[in-house]
């Protein structure tokens, strides 16, 4: 499957230009930035809709709590902000003043994963879905595509508890909708089918998986399932289980460290249901992430179309039949 | 309400703190009994907010910053009547909605609060909101000296002046004291006026324990129009009781039974009292 990057719109831009859409309508969407609109594409936002976005500085604890006053109060706050901030230096607020305290700010972590790329380690954010799913009473959503991005942000606008939703600044191909062409927030998307190995990816981490599944068939005749796990938690259990229940590997692929995100999520699910399949996280390891540019960065650590590949090899090589 | 009834609550209000926490046997007593008096001239006199209005969007806002002092919202509130008296017997109690920190579990609590420095952030959202809906509901904050220390209560105080947020008022319990010792020990934060004036806020001082100051006070807001308003409430942390007064290990002591006997029977003496000056007024 060629993939033709330079007509591709980044996920950051799309979310821009739905609440464009959403706040023409609405006029209780409220943009909160800390010295973020210009990062966050939402310059044009501010230009169309001065009174419905609010400029807090850099400040990311005031950004969160402000917002949940605001959220409180009735508005639907999106606070925006490099999701690499937003989920360490203000992770207070999102528990205590957000989760815990029930107000549904819609919190949007842009730039994310490892998409500021040889900014190094202070920009990235690895940690994000770790720490948020431990708390309670919040949504976690890493969209993979325009089609998905667009989707999350409406539904998000209309919930009613708190959501999270991180994405990158890559041009982004959409992938697939023909197998399923909804999206609902807390249901997995099946993207393609097969049989022979599921990849359950998330985010900017679903095109490789999608790659590799791709080459796989061309390359190997073997037919795999990719599934876009857009929703970290709450956990599209059924779809994973369904996906696992004829016992072929498991890949995991996601733009986070190997502890605590997505992978681990469905490991858990996994085990816990007795299932046995061969399985692999990939994503960050547990190191001083490597410098250079986020393709680079995932080649690097096989998140790539290459590297799920020889991984999806690998785990098939070894007693599997194939 | 008269100025011999707003003291005659303060009296009251200190009994039904030492009650409750002698029965749980936990509470956070000298902060509790430094800032009561300022909840019940907010409550009973400066806020619109009661059981009847408390699911109407233009009632006024109340964030407790300094979370851990909920013995003394539980008392104001229940006396308002959010909520039976006697289920403060539940305090702290397994599966009791009454824990030791301000939530919405409890009717009249607008917010979770606990962790140190988020009131002001939070106020400051709620006054925004209200500003662009046009609502003429204004918004209160208690913080306590000890959390003046965290980062996030500056940011939020740089925010509220750029945006003029005159319908929000801070309240600082400046009793002096932390956990670990006086303020000044701990981490100096005077000169604290100096520091809100230059953050752009209009500051008033007044004896945080005098109910007829605090009501005189919260009378003239917002202080300026067009900037938030700032009140330094100079407290006495365990203030009521003698042997609490001013003594760092009431923070969260809980007295002994020959302790709160003593307590209680200096605070009946002080509501006797009041009830005669009553009588012959």
């Amino acid at each position: 499957m060629e993939m033709v990057q330079t007509k591709d719109i980044p996920n950051l831009i799309v979310f821009s230009e739905t609440l464009q859409a959403l706040a023409e309508i609405d006029r209780d969407i409220l943009v909160v930035t800390s010295d973020s609109r210009g990062s966050g594409k939402l310059v044009p936002f501010g230009e169309k809709f001065p009174d419905q976005i609010v400029e807090v500085g850099i400040a990311e604890q005031n950004l969160v709590g402000m917002a949940a006053g605001l959220a409180s109060m009735g508005k639907k706050a999106f606070a925006v902000s490099p999701a690499c901030f937003l989920t360490a230096r203000s992770l207070e607020q999102i528990k205590n003043d957000v989760a815990y305290s029930d107000n549904p700010v819609k919190l949007i972590g842009i730039s994310a994963g490892v998409s500021y790329g040889a900014l190094g380690t202070t920009h990235h954010s690895l940690h994000d879905f770790a720490v948020l799913r431990a708390i309670h009473n919040l949504t976690i959503v890493a969209p993979c595509d325009n089609f998905e991005t667009a989707e999350s942000i409406r539904q998000a606008a209309e919930m009613d508890s708190p959501v999270y939703i991180r994405f990158g600044k890559k041009g982004m191909p959409t992938l697939n909708r023909t197998i399923d062409p909804t999206f609902r927030i807390g249901q997995g998307r099946t993207i393609r089918e097969g049989e022979d190995l599921t990849f359950i990816g998330t985010g900017e981490a679903v095109l490789p998986c999608e790659e590799a599944a791709e080459m796989l068939a061309e390359k190997h005749g073997i037919r795999c399932r990719v599934i876009s796990l857009h929703t970290i938690k709450p956990l599209d259990e059924s779809l994973i289980l369904a996906a696992a229940a004829n016992g072929q590997p498991v890949i995991t692929a996601e733009e986070h460290s190997v502890h605590g995100g997505l992978g681990e999520a469905v490991a858990a699910l996994l085990f816990q249901n007795g299932c046995r399949n061969k399985f692999k996280i990939v994503g960050l390891p547990d190191e001083y992430t490597v410098n250079g540019s986020q393709i680079e960065i995932f080649d690097h650590y096989g998140i790539s179309g290459k590297g799920l590949m020889g991984t999806a090899l690998q785990l098939l090589g070894s007693g599997s039949g194939k | 309400m008269t100025d011999r009834e707003l003291k005659l609550k303060s009296v009251e209000y200190r009994q039904k703190i030492l009650r409750y926490i002698y029965h749980a046997k936990a509470g956070h007593t000298g902060g509790s009994l430094s800032c009561i008096d300022i909840l019940n001239v907010l409550y009973n006199q400066v806020m619109n907010v009661s059981p009847e209005n408390f699911d109407d969007p233009g009632r006024d806002r109340y964030v407790q910053s300094k979370g851990h002092s909920v013995e003394a919202l539980y008392v104001v509130l229940a006396d308002l009547g959010f909520f039976p008296e006697e289920d403060l017997l539940t305090l702290c109690r397994y599966q009791s909605p009454y824990i030791g920190h301000p939530t919405k579990k409890v009717r009249g609590m607008e917010q979770n609060t606990g962790g140190l420095g988020h009131g002001l952030a939070i106020c400051s959202g709620n006054a925004l909101a209200a500003k662009k809906d046009k609502l003429p509901l204004r918004v209160f904050t208690v913080l306590g000296d000890g959390e003046m220390a965290e980062g996030s209560n500056w940011e939020a105080m740089m925010l509220a002046a750029h945006y003029k947020l005159d319908n929000l008022c801070a309240i600082l319990d400046y009793n002096k004291q932390q956990i670990t010792g006086a303020n000044a020990d701990v981490i100096g934060l005077e000169p604290i006026r100096q520091k809100v004036e230059a953050f752009g806020w209009v500051v008033r001082e007044v004896d945080g324990n005098d109910v007829c100051a605090l009501a005189d006070t919260l009378q003239c807001l917002p202080f300026e129009a067009g900037k938030p308003s700032f009140v330094i409430a100079h407290t006495v942390k365990g203030k009521g009781v003698s042997f609490m007064e001013g003594v760092l290990k009431w923070h969260h002591g809980v007295p002994s039974p020959e302790q709160y006997e003593q307590a209680m029977k200096e605070l009946e003496e002080a509501r006797q009292k009041l009830l005669e000056e009553v009588v012959e007024a």
